[in-house]
C-alpha cells in the first residue's frame, strides 16, 4: 500500500525461514534500503507453521495484510496453501515441491490434500514450483533447501542477485558458504526456468 | 537486525554496568545479545525468577549504576512485588524495566497489557513504534530515570522485539560507574513512617512528570484536519501506512500522559479516533478530557480489545469511524479445511519419552503441568492445566486436597522448578499432600533458546558454576522419595514410577536427560534408529508416539532423517521391528 515490495517467506519450524529473512535483510543494508520484517520465535519454532514478513522501502510497521503480499516463498507446498491468502493478486508464488506432513495427521489419521490437489486448490496464480530438496542435495547438503528458495524467489524481487549473494556469504555458517553458494545458483537457474517458461 | 538486538545495543550505548533477567518470549533476546557482545564490559546475568532479577538491577540502580531487567509481561506478576515499592524509594542509577507484551499470545498465556502496571505503580512508560524508535527511547528511559528518580518501564511487543529492521547505531559507551550504597534508611527502609512520605512525594512527582514526556517528544501531536487518530506503540506505525493527509494525528510513545496537552489537542477537533493494542489505556485518557467530542475506539466496539494490529485491521477501524471511506484492504479468506500445524516436541525429545511412561504407570490421573516445551504434552493427554510458572506442584496439591480420588502426578521443568516451585514443592510436603512430581531435567531452559540456568553448570556469560542438586533440593524440602531416572529407559522409568504410585506423600521423581538440541550443539551424536519393513505389523504403536521422525504410509511405519536416536520408539514397538540403523 504504501510502494513496498512484500515478501513473505513460510515454512514449518527448523526449515531455516529465519536465515532466509535474515540473508534479505543483510541484501537490503548492502543496497542500502531500508527493511523492516516480523517473526515467529519461540514456542512455534518447535515444527509448528512459522512465517517471515520482509517488507522493502517500507514506511511503517513490520506486517504484511493478507492480501498485499507481492511474493510468498514457501518452504513447503502445504504452508503454501495454507499462507495463499496473503499473496495480494498478481503477487507471484515461489514453493517448494515437498510436503512434510505434520505428525497429528499420522497421530490421527487426518487426510492431507496431494500435491496436484493443492496446486488445484491455489488457483490461478503465477507458481514457480521448485524442486528444493534435490537441489540442496546437488548442491551438497540437503539443509540447504532454504538457500535454494531464495535463490529461485531471487528474480522476482528487486534486489541484485549480487547482494543477496553476498548476503548468503555473510549469514551463512563460515564452514557452509561454499555449499550455500552453489545452492543459491542452482535456485537461481530454477527460477530463471520459471521466468522464461 | 531484530528488535531485542537494537535494544540490547542501546543499553550498551548508554554505558548500562548491570543487566539481569528471566528469559521469556519476545524478552529473551536483550540479555543473550548482552551476555555475549564484546563491545562493552558489564555484569550480566541470568537470575532464577524476575521478582530476583528486579530486585538485583534495583540494588545496582540504588548503587548509582545504570541498570536493566528484562522480562516478558507475564515475568512482570512475578516482579510485581519490588515494582510496586521501588516506585516509592525510587532510584539515583538509571534503572529500565523492559517488560515484553505479546498481543495476541503468540508465546505466552495471556495478553496482559504492561502499560497498566506502569500506571498502577505510578512509574513512566515508553512504549516504541518501531525497532528504531526502541534503540532511540532506551538511551531517555535511563537519562529520564536519573531525572526523576524512577524506575522507567520500556514495554515493546512481540511485534518490535521480534521484528528486524536495519537500525542507526552509536558507538558503545565507554564510562563505567563503581557501585556505592549511601545508607539512606528514609529512603531504602519503607517502615510506615518512611513509606507514606515517600507515597506523598511520588504522588508529587506526576504531574511534572506527565509534561516532560511532551517536552522530551515522546508524545507528539500534529493538527492537520477536524478529525483526529490517536495512536500508540506499534499501532502508530500502522495508523502511518494508512492515515489521509488532512486527518490529525497524535502519537503516544510515554505514560503517564499529559491531560492539558491532550484536551489542547481533541478540543481542536470534531472527532477522535483512538487506536491502540489491547486495553483502551489512551482511550480512558482521551474520554476523561474529551467533553462532548465523539470519541470512537475499543469502547464503541470500533476497535478490538484483544490481539495484534496489521494495517488492514487498523484501516477497517479508521473506515468503521468514518475516517476512510472504506478499508482499502482486501479481505481474502485462509483456504479452510487444512490438516493443522501444531508446534510439537523435537525428535528425541525426553519429555516425550518421559510423558509416554508417566501415562503407562498413571493411566489415569490428573496430570496438572507447568510452563515450558513440556506443555506441548497437551498433544500427549499429560497435561491437564497450564496457569503460570511454578503452578503444576500447587495445582497438584490443591487437587489433592481437594478429595479428587485419582492419582495426582505433575510435571515441571528444571528451570520452572528453580523459578517458583520449590515454594510449592515444600508446602505440599508440610501440609501433607500425596501425590507425586516428575521433574523433567533437561538440564536448561530451553522453549525461550536454550538459557543457561542453575543447573547447567555456567552463567549466563560462560562462567563455569556449581551446578544445583535438584535431588538435594528436593530432599531438604523434605521429600524422602526423590529417584532419578533416564527417561529414554522407558522400562526402569515406568517401573520408578509405579514405586512412586504405591508409595504414601510427596514423591519427586527427576527424569534427567539433555535436551537434544543443546546436546546437539554439544556434540553429542546418536545413531538413527530405522524400521525393518518386514517385521513391522502396522499397528501405529509407534506412531501414537508422536515422534515427527516417524512417518507412516502403505501400512508400515518409517523413520525419516529428523531421528535424534533416543531409541524409545524401539522399546515401544511390540514387533521389535525398530532398532539402530544398519547402513548399507
Ligand atoms: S527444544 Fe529441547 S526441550 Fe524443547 S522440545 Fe526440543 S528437545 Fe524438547
Ligand atoms: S529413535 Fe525413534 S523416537 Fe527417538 S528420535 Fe528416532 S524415531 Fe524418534
Amino acid at each position: 500500500m504504501t510502494g513496498s515490495f512484500d515478501i513473505l517467506i513460510v515454512g514449518v519450524g527448523g526449515q531455516g525461514t529465519i536465515l532466509a529473512s535474515n540473508v534479505l535483510g543483510e541484501a537490503c543494508l548492502i543496497e542500502g534500503r531500508h527493511v523492516a520484517g516480523a517473526e515467529t520465535h519461540g514456542m512455534a519454532q518447535r515444527g509448528g507453521s512459522v512465517e517471515s514478513h520482509i517488507r522493502i522501502d517500507a514506511a511503517g510497521g513490520p506486517l504484511i495484510s493478507p492480501g498485499t503480499a507481492d511474493l510468498l516463498i514457501a518452504f513447503d507446498l502445504l504452508e503454501a496453501l495454507r499462507y495463499r491468502h496473503f499473496l495480494a493478486p498478481g503477487g507471484v508464488m515461489v514453493a517448494a515441491e515437498q510436503i512434510i506432513v505434520p505428525t497429528p495427521v499420522f497421530q490421527q489419521k487426518l487426510a492431507i490434500p496431494t500435491p496436484e490437489a493443492i496446486i488445484e486448490r491455489l488457483g490461478g496464480i503465477e507458481l514457480c514450483r521448485v524442486d528444493a530438496a534435490a537441489l540442496a542435495v546437488e548442491a551438497g547438503s540437503i539443509l540447504a533447501q532454504n538457500i535454494v528458495m531464495l535463490g529461485a524467489a531471487s528474480g522476482f524481487m528487486p534486489l541484485a542477485a549480487g547482494s543477496l549473494i553476498k548476503a548468503v556469504m555473510r549469514c551463512v555458517p563460515p564452514k557452509t558458504v561454499a555449499i550455500n553458494v552453489a545452492a543459491f545458483e542452482k535456485g537461481m537457474d530454477a527460477g530463471e526456468a520459471c521466468r522464461t517458461a | 537486525m531484530l528488535g531485542n538486538e537494537g535494544i540490547a545495543h542501546a543499553c550498551l550505548e548508554a554505558n548500562i554496568d548491570f543487566a539481569s533477567g528471566y528469559p521469556g518470549t519476545p524478552s529473551s533476546e536483550v540479555i543473550d545479545t548482552l551476555r555475549v557482545q564484546q563491545e562493552r564490559r558489564l555484569y550480566v546475568e541470568w537470575s532464577v525468577n524476575e521478582k530476583v532479577a528486579f530486585e538485583n538491577a534495583l540494588a545496582a540502580a540504588w548503587c548509582g549504576l545504570r541498570a536493566l531487567v528484562t522480562m516478558k509481561h507475564v515475568g512482570l506478576n512475578v516482579a510485581a512485588d519490588p515494582l510496586m515499592t521501588s516506585a516509592y524509594t525510587g532510584v539515583t542509577g538509571g534503572f529500565v524495566i523492559l517488560a515484553a507484551d505479546d498481543p495476541f499470545a503468540h508465546s505466552s498465556q495471556n495478553e496482559q497489557d504492561s502499560r497498566r502496571y506502569a500506571h498502577f505503580a505510578r512509574i513512566p512508560c515508553l512504549d516504541p513504534a518501531s525497532v528504531q524508535e526502541a534503540h532511540d527511547m532506551i538511551a531517555g528511559a535511563f537519562s529520564l530515570s536519573e531525572e526523576v528518580g524512577l524506575p522507567v518501564m520500556v514495554r515493546p511487543t512481540t511485534r518490535i522485539c521480534h521484528s528486524k529492521s536495519d537500525v542507526a547505531l552509536g558507538p558503545a559507551g565507554t564510562e563505567h560507574r563503581e557501585g556505592q550504597f549511601h545508607r539512606d534508611p528514609k529512603q531504602y527502609v519503607v517502615i510506615p513512617a518512611h513509606t507514606r512520605v515517600l507515597h506523598t512525594k511520588l504522588n508529587a512527582k506526576q504531574r511534572d512528570l506527565a509534561v516532560r514526556l511532551v517536552e522530551l517528544g515522546f508524545n507528539t501531536a500534529d493538527v492537520r484536519g477536524k478529525i483526529a487518530v490517536i495512536a500508540s506503540g506499534i499501532a502508530a506505525a500502522y495508523v502511518s501506512e494508512v492515515i489521509p493527509e488532512d486527518v490529525s494525528v497524535a502519537t503516544i510513545g510515554a505514560y503517564p500522559i499529559d491531560e492539558e496537552w491532550l484536551a489542547a489537542f481533541v478540543r481542536q477537533h470534531d472527532a477522535v479516533v483512538v487506536v491502540e493494542e489491547l486495553d483502551p489505556v489512551v482511550e480512558e485518557v482521551v474520554r476523561q478530557v474529551a467533553g462532548d467530542i465523539p470519541v470512537s475506539g475499543k469502547k464503541n466496539g470500533y476497535a478490538p480489545r484483544e490481539g495484534e494490529l496489521n494495517p488492514a485491521a487498523v484501516a477497517g477501524i479508521l473506515a468503521r469511524a468514518g475516517v476512510l471511506a472504506e478499508s482499502g484492504f482486501p479481505a481474502p479468506e485462509p483456504v479452510p479445511d487444512l490438516p493443522p500445524r501444531p508446534p510439537i516436541l523435537c525428535a528425541g525429545c525426553m519429555h516425550r519419552a518421559a510423558f509416554y511412561a508417566i501415562k503407562k504407570a498413571f493411566p489415569d490421573a490428573v496430570y496438572p503441568s507447568d510452563i515450558g516445551c513440556y506443555t506441548l504434552g497437551l498433544q500427549l493427554g499429560v497435561v491437564d492445566t497450564t496457569i503460570c510458572m511454578g503452578a503444576s506442584i500447587t495445582v497438584a496439591s490443591g487437587i489433592a486436597h481437594s478429595g479428587e480420588p485419582r492419582d495426582v502426578v505433575c510435571t515441571i521443568g528444571d528451570s520452572t522448578f528453580l523459578h517458583t516451585g520449590i515454594q510449592g514443592l515444600m508446602n505440599a510436603v508440610y501440609n501433607g499432600a500425596t501425590m507425586t512430581v516428575v521433574i523433567l531435567d533437561n538440564r536448561i531452559t530451553a522453549m525461550t533458546g536454550h538459557q543457561p540456568n542453575p543447573t547447567t553448570g555456567q552463567t549466563a556469560c560462560g562462567v563455569e558454576s556449581v551446578p544445583v542438586s535438584l535431588d538435594a533440593i528436593c530432599r531438604a524440602c523434605g521429600v524422602s522419595f526423590v529417584e532419578t531416572v533416564d527417561p529414554y529407559d522407558l522400562t526402569a522409568t515406568i517401573e520408578c514410577l509405579k514405586v512412586a504410585r504405591g508409595t504414601a506423600g510427596v514423591k519427586v521423581v527427576i527424569a534427567k536427560q539433555p535436551c537434544v538440541i543443546s546436546a546437539r550443539r554439544a556434540g553429542v551424536k546418536r545413531k538413527a534408529f530405522a524400521v525393518d519393513a518386514d517385521a513391522c505389523t502396522g499397528c501405529r504403536a509407534c506412531v501414537r508416539f508422536g515422534c515427527p521422525a516417524i512417518e507412516f504410509a502403505d501400512e508400515k511405519a518409517y523413520i525419516t532423517d529428523l531421528c535424534a536416536g533416543c531409541g524409545v520408539c524401539a522399546e515401544i514397538c511390540p514387533a521389535g521391528a525398530i532398532s539402530v540403523e544398519v547402513k548399507q
